[in-house]
């Protein structure tokens, strides 16, 4: 019964024996098998429908739009697997994004990864800032980052003014950046698949990946099992920041139109996204790989519904209406899972 | 371990535990005192600022004590001081609703839509609270019923409802409605200077208030936010109770989404698109805790007043009017940072004056 116990209690923190490990990877497995097969079986009946929507100039199309997202959904996975949220990646993209891109016009002829170093920069800079909010002024981070998305677009607002970064200001080596492609393949989304398995990696291996599921699940026990909680959390920030700051860049090189609205409303797509992929809203569960789905999968549908002719106005209540049937699917799985695991641990005990 | 690790902890959850700590403690006078204490200290607070707010404005711009600005102020606010009375239910029964601002766009596109059909304007309204309450009942199935955070449902509502907007109206705007219902928005009640959304604010004010503060259903939304098993084993409904308050919601910011759409004269889908965290923010200043459990509905009057009363002078001063998010969240910072530092700052005194066993939720968990 004990090991039973033991067994039940945290398949995330305590690397007990390997029958906790399996069972844990299995439970992972199944989690993102879940909405990779709903990606596949989607773009099978649209492929079905309008073959036009796998060939290769529409899969390129549908990767390059996801980078940004899958970009953000990583750095909110960790956040929101910590049990907080970051609403202010969309105004943290759109400050970067601004910032960053406008010193091509002010200062022509600066080298492309200055322009990354800068918007990284920003991008660290507001997380370092909700980071410490959270993790020091012991604020709930729905409230802390609610404040700072008005902040920094305000911020933003003000450092704009009335202007505008244009593609003419742009040097062409920066633009081709999101064009740039291996084997047909776009380069950004292989570097992106890189940054997304080294974050998967880490949250799967590391002991203060692992550590942010512990604090997820149960934030008082972690404390109480001596997890510097704070610092994890002000981690899970920072990078949270520095991502979004260098999305921005890349958003910027992908849209090339900079205004003081970049980015409006990110933050409930990249939300959406994660809880789609698999992340449990309320912290402990989930995985970067499947966030990244979670991305790929929202891009897609939208760019399903324009394929087979439907119009966008259709696409934000579909969207919407996707993000509530993967969570009521989600919960239905757990509530099996859970019972599944009951069932299995009293028969280990017996 | 060291005590400043428990400086660092997230989530400020140690501060209630504490006050609640101490109103059970046999050493203070009276528990209801105590009890009283941090609400109090929090309206006070607000009042003063409010004060602060209309000093500020008076000296910035003449203007700004003229009647006319009040009723500015009035209108441009009138609809997120409605949507924030059922949010602070909502937010104190321990659940939140991110689809206000959606409702309020979905009812303004149906608006349109009908009104362009040459509907007449009574059964227009019949829809639009009929509507109202489906998208209420939607969300508070889905929260109770399905057992689902309504964090992540009303994020999927708000996209939901917003897409349904777009859906009904796509790019069209219909405007010209008709003078009698234009007025509303425009002009204020006869022989008074009140616009008739403060008006009507000020009634579901005193409705939610004596509603929340004095029968049994507001006493149990507290329960239910403080301690939902509690409340559960208490015998409260917590589900049908919690599922009314988000048919209210839908209700209320319906009605809303008629009051802007002629304040507007215009209906286009993406009417108040992003409100919904004006709404949560004036919520969050007024001290309900996010955790549930806690506000009142004089915060929320107050809050209000210092919501509009800033943005309206921050209007006066020319101060670049989009970048007044910087100022709400700043206020925002300020409603969550003041309190936990005073409960740091009592309990440090406490530990100093007493220098006996102190309640052990005051010094965290992190010593044992």
């Amino acid at each position: 019964m004990s090991a039973a116990l033991t067994e039940r209690q945290d398949p995330s923190s305590a690397p007990a024996g390997t029958s906790s490990r399996k069972l844990t990877e299995r439970v992972f497995r199944i989690r993102e098998t879940g909405i990779i097969a709903v990606l596949v079986v989607f773009v099978a009946i649209t492929a079905s429908i309008q073959p036009r929507f796998i060939d290769q100039a529409n899969i390129q199309f549908v990767l390059s739009n996801t980078t940004v997202y899958a970009l953000l959904a990583l750095g909110e996975t960790m956040v929101v697997i910590s049990r907080n949220v970051d609403l202010s990646v969309g105004s943290v993209l759109g400050l970067s994004a601004y910032v960053s891109t406008n010193l091509f016009g002010h200062s022509p002829g600066i080298p492309v990864p200055v322009v990354f170093l800068v918007g990284l920069g920003v991008g660290l800079a507001c997380g370092v800032a909700n980071g410490l909010m959270v993790a020091i002024g012991r604020v709930p981070s729905l409230v802390v980052t609610l404040a700072t998305l008005y902040i920094i677009r305000g911020i933003d607002i003000l450092i704009v003014g009335g202007n505008e970064v244009v593609a003419q200001t742009l040097p062409s080596s920066f633009i081709a950046i999101p064009r740039a492609d291996v084997l047909g393949v776009p380069y950004l989304a292989i570097v992106i698949v890189a940054v997304i398995g080294a974050g998967a990696y880490y949250l799967r291996s590391f002991r203060s990946g692992r550590e942010l599921y512990a604090i997820g699940s149960n934030p008082e026990a972690a404390r109480l099992a001596g997890i510097p909680a704070g610092k994890r959390v002000f981690t899970a920030f920072t990078i949270s920041g520095a991502i979004a700051g260098l999305a921005g860049v890349l958003w910027a090189a992908q849209y090339q139109t900079i205004d003081s609205t970049a980015g409006t409303g990110y933050e409930l797509t990249v939300i959406s996204a994660v809880v789609v992929g698999g992340v449990a809203i309320f912290g402990g569960s989930g995985s970067a790989v499947g966030a990244a789905v979670g991305a790929l999968l929202l891009s897609t549908i939208s760019s399903a519904l324009n394929v087979l002719g439907i119009s966008p106005d259709w696409d934000q209540a579909i969207a919407g209406f996707l993000l509530l049937v993967a969570i009521t699917l989600d919960r239905g799985i757990s509530v099996r899972l859970a019972a599944a695991l009951r069932k299995r641990s009293s028969g280990v005990g017996t | 371990m060291e005590p400043d690790q428990n400086a660092l902890l997230p989530e400020g959850l140690p501060p209630e535990k504490t006050e609640a700590q101490r109103a059970t403690s046999p050493r203070r006078a009276s528990a209801l005192r105590s009890a009283l204490q941090p609400a109090l200290r929090w309206e006070t607070g607000l009042a003063i600022v409010a004060v602060a707010v209309v000093v500020f404005g008076v000296l910035t711009s003449p203007q700004f004590l003229t009647s006319g600005n009040f009723f500015n102020m009035g209108v441009s606010s009138g609809e997120i001081a409605i949507m924030a009375l059922p949010m602070t239910l909502i937010i104190i029964s321990g659940e939140i609703d991110l689809s206000v601002a959606s409702t309020l766009g979905m009812s303004s596109a149906t608006l349109g839509f009908l009104w362009s059909k040459h509907w007449p304007m009574l059964a227009i309204f019949v829809v639009l609270a009929v509507l109202g309450v489906i998208a209420g009942l939607f969300n508070g199935l889905l929260v109770t019923r399905v057992g689902l955070p309504s964090l992540a449902v009303t994020i999927g509502t708000l996209g939901l409802y917003r897409g349904i907007a777009l859906i009904i109206l796509g790019s069209n705007t219909v405007s010209n409605f008709p003078a009698p219902y234009n007025r509303i928005g425009v002009n204020p009640i006869p022989h008074t200077n009140i616009p008739y959304s403060v008006a009507i604010f000020i009634v579901l004010a005193v409705i939610f208030g004596v509603v929340l503060h004095a029968t049994a259903t507001g006493r149990s939304i507290y329960a239910m936010g403080a301690s939902p098993e509690a409340a559960l084993f208490a015998g409260i409904r917590v589900k049908r109770v919690k599922t009314m308050l988000f048919v209210v919601s839908g209700l209320v910011c319906s009605m809303a989404g008629a009051l802007w759409t002629f304040r507007l004269d215009t209906a286009v889908w993406n009417n108040a698109i992003g409100l919904e965290l004006s709404v949560v923010a004036v919520v969050l200043l007024a001290g309900v805790s996010i955790f549930g459990g806690k506000g009142s509905i004089i915060g929320v009057v107050l809050a209000v007043i210092v919501f509009a009363g800033l943005q309206n002078a921050l209007l006066l001063t020319n101060f670049n009017q989009e970048a007044t998010g910087i100022v709400t969240g700043g206020l925002l910072l300020i409603s969550v940072f003041v309190p936990n530092a005073a409960a740091l700052l009592g309990r440090a005194r406490g530990l100093a004056i007493s220098r006996k066993p102190v309640p052990r939720s005051a010094i965290g968990a992190a010593n044992d």
